[in-house]
């Protein structure tokens, strides 16, 4: 397990390397520049304030001084927001989208598996109609339709909730933010529960269970459920990671002040840094969980050895 | 039976006319419900999108003062009118319109770069495919809204290059799919027969693997669409897309969604086009798999 965890960080760190030279260099060929404005600097202001930020080097020496820093766990200064690091505000902004992106991920994976063995249990039923009807239905109406109908619903119309802002992570105003976030993975991941499950309960080993004469409860959680998720477990990495980073739909309808929004902001604004601090993170937080599945998959899975 | 006979021709005749793996995957379609509504549904809305403005009395693009903030059958206006007294139902037509092209052509480029990408990495191999796969690593890593905003920044807010890069960057799991068939499509008798017969690499890969490899690229294909349309319209939700006058259905939501309050036919009626839209592509991808997969079955 060490070895294999060493091995694939050793991969991860030249891809990371990638990640960072490509997202620079583009960033960079990109036209505009963090220090036009509405008002005009003049050429000697901007020539100095180019040389404050080291930007009146050539390129590829900015491009080293960078790669240093970042190695060094210094990720630089915003170009745009006066005194403050890119970590001072991925620090501020981190929390929305980690609390948003994790519960409804976490809730969406609970809900999805729950539905996915219920349908596959009761296939070509009602229940399964109903689900897998519910699911295509999660599946189709994108985040940006169901954010402001819902929005329409509880908290013009009906009252029950606030229509948007963070308050500080009142539970109140979490609800529909989550629930919109939740209700596509919660389509999807019942899907493939489902698919999953009814193939393995079709299996030689779950038939072998049965004759032993084993109560259906136990074969389903012991035995079949453990292979049935199997992909599942590849799907969530990913989908962790684009939810961890902000939901840029939700983050604006809802008016939270979440890493998503920043980013497209920063990037149009081409706060060098900020952009490359959040691509980072990004980047990062898809190798980590990548790696996180590949575990979860070997420990589910024995056939699959981790060398 | 004896050799000659004319029972024997016949059963000849019958067992030359064997049923192909599309004759077969063209039967289980058929006969999958939803999958055939879901087709029936888009032909109408493509027949919408095309003749739809002929037929429609207003143009997407006129503002007329009197109409502001028509309901629905009010002045004319069956869908009603938005904020500047367009019709929507000419509007929807216009946008849903462009978001089907958006999305085949957008579909066309992924196609396009994805099989030539995972068919070269896949047939060649070694290092060419180390280094291919490992330059789709790393684009997988960096966010889909990252290379959008550098590519608007760089070549101006036209719908052409909203076309192109959403299709350069959505052909990466096509690519990865296409690879992964290719690599055991390569170890094949008919592969190494057209080597024997000495045919260049481009020609197998283009002769001999590609049309092989037509069966999960369709199934992808007809998910790659909705898909598109999806992101299409998060962009233009984001103001990153298509820009007025034109509309597409992500514009008309986004639109919709800040007008909701006075008039939410704005918002429900692009809702639910996009919705059967959607709707209509995962069926047809669900059955496309179901008809050409059949160890799913």
């Amino acid at each position: 397990m060490l070895r294999f965890l060493f091995r694939r960080l050793l991969v991860a760190i030249p891809t990371l390397f990638l990640v960072i030279t490509v997202a620079f260099f583009m960033m960079r060929a990109a036209p505009g520049s963090p220090f036009v404005n509405e008002r005009q600097l003049s050429p000697q202001i901007e020539a100095v304030v180019m040389a404050k930020f080291g930007m009146d080097k050539p390129l590829h020496e900015q491009y080293v001084d960078y790669l240093s820093g970042v190695v060094k766990g210094d990720f630089g200064p915003s170009l745009k927001y006066r005194d403050k690091s890119v970590l001072d505000i991925l620090n501020e902004n981190y929390k929305v989208s980690l609390i948003l992106g994790g519960v409804s991920i976490l809730l969406a994976a609970m809900i999805g598996m729950s539905l996915g063995v219920i349908a596959a249990l009761r296939q070509n039923r009602i229940a399964d109609y109903f689900t897998m009807g519910v699911a295509i239905l999660g599946v189709c109406i994108p985040t940006f339709v169901t954010a402001p109908l819902l929005v329409m619903v509880f908290a013009s119309k009906l009252g029950w909730l606030p229509t948007a802002g963070w308050n500080g992570g009142a539970l109140a105003n979490l609800i529909l933010p989550i629930t919109v976030l939740a209700l596509p993975q919660i389509a999807i991941i019942s899907r493939l529960t489902r698919a999953g499950m009814i193939e393995v309960l079709r299996s030689n080993y779950i038939r072998t269970a049965r004759s032993k004469g084993l109560p259906e409860s136990l074969i389903v959680r012991k035995h079949a459920l453990r292979a049935a998720i199997l992909p599942l477990v590849s799907y969530l990495g990913p989908a962790a990671a684009g939810l961890l980073t902000g939901s840029l739909v939700v983050e604006k309808i809802f008016n939270l002040p979440g890493l998503g929004k920043f980013f497209v902001i920063s990037a149009l604004q081409r706060d060098y840094t900020v952009v490359m601090g959040m691509v980072i993170v990004y980047a990062l937080l898809i190798l980590v969980l990548n790696l996180i599945a590949d575990m979860i998959y070997a420990a589910l899975d024995p056939r699959v050895r981790l060398s | 039976m004896i050799p000659g006979s004319p029972q024997r021709a016949e059963l000849l005749q019958k067992a030359v006319k064997g049923r192909s793996l599309w004759d077969d995957a063209r039967r289980r379609l058929l006969s999958n419900k939803a999958a055939v509504a879901g087709m029936i549904v888009l032909a109408l809305m493509v027949l919408v999108a095309v003749i739809g403005p002929f037929l429609v009395p207003f143009h997407y693009d006129t503002v007329t003062k009197p109409d502001v903030w028509a309901a629905p059958g009010v002045g004319g206006h069956l869908m009603g009118a938005d904020s500047l007294g367009r019709d929507l139902l000419a509007r929807l037509i216009a946008g849903l319109g462009v978001s089907l092209a958006i999305g085949l052509v957008a579909t066309s480029v992924s196609l396009v770069i994805g099989v030539l990408w995972g068919a070269i990495a896949g047939y060649v191999g070694g290092r060419v495919d180390e280094v291919m796969m490992r330059i789709v690593d790393t684009l997988y890593s960096l966010p889909f809204i990252f290379f959008v905003i550098l590519l608007m920044v760089t070549f101006g807010r036209n719908i052409f290059l909203i076309f192109l890069a959403i299709g350069a960057v959505e052909w990466l799991t096509m690519s990865r799919i296409v690879r992964g068939q290719t690599l055991s499509l390569k170890q094949k008798e008919f592969v190494e027969a057209a080597r024997a017969a000495g045919l260049s690499s481009s020609q197998i890969i283009l002769k001999h693997i590609v049309p092989n490899l037509l069966g999960p690229v369709v199934v992808y294909v007809t998910l790659t669409i909705p898909a598109i349309i999806i992101a299409e319209s998060f962009l233009s939700f984001l103001g990153l897309g298509v820009q007025p006058p034109m509309a597409s259905l992500g514009t008309l939501i986004s639109a919709g969604a800040q007008d909701m309050e006075i008039a939410p036919w704005l918002l429900i009626f692009p809702s639910l086009t996009m919705i059967i839209t959607l709707m209509a592509f995962n069926f047809i991808g669900d059955g496309l798999r179901d008809a050409l997969d059949p160890k799913d079955r």
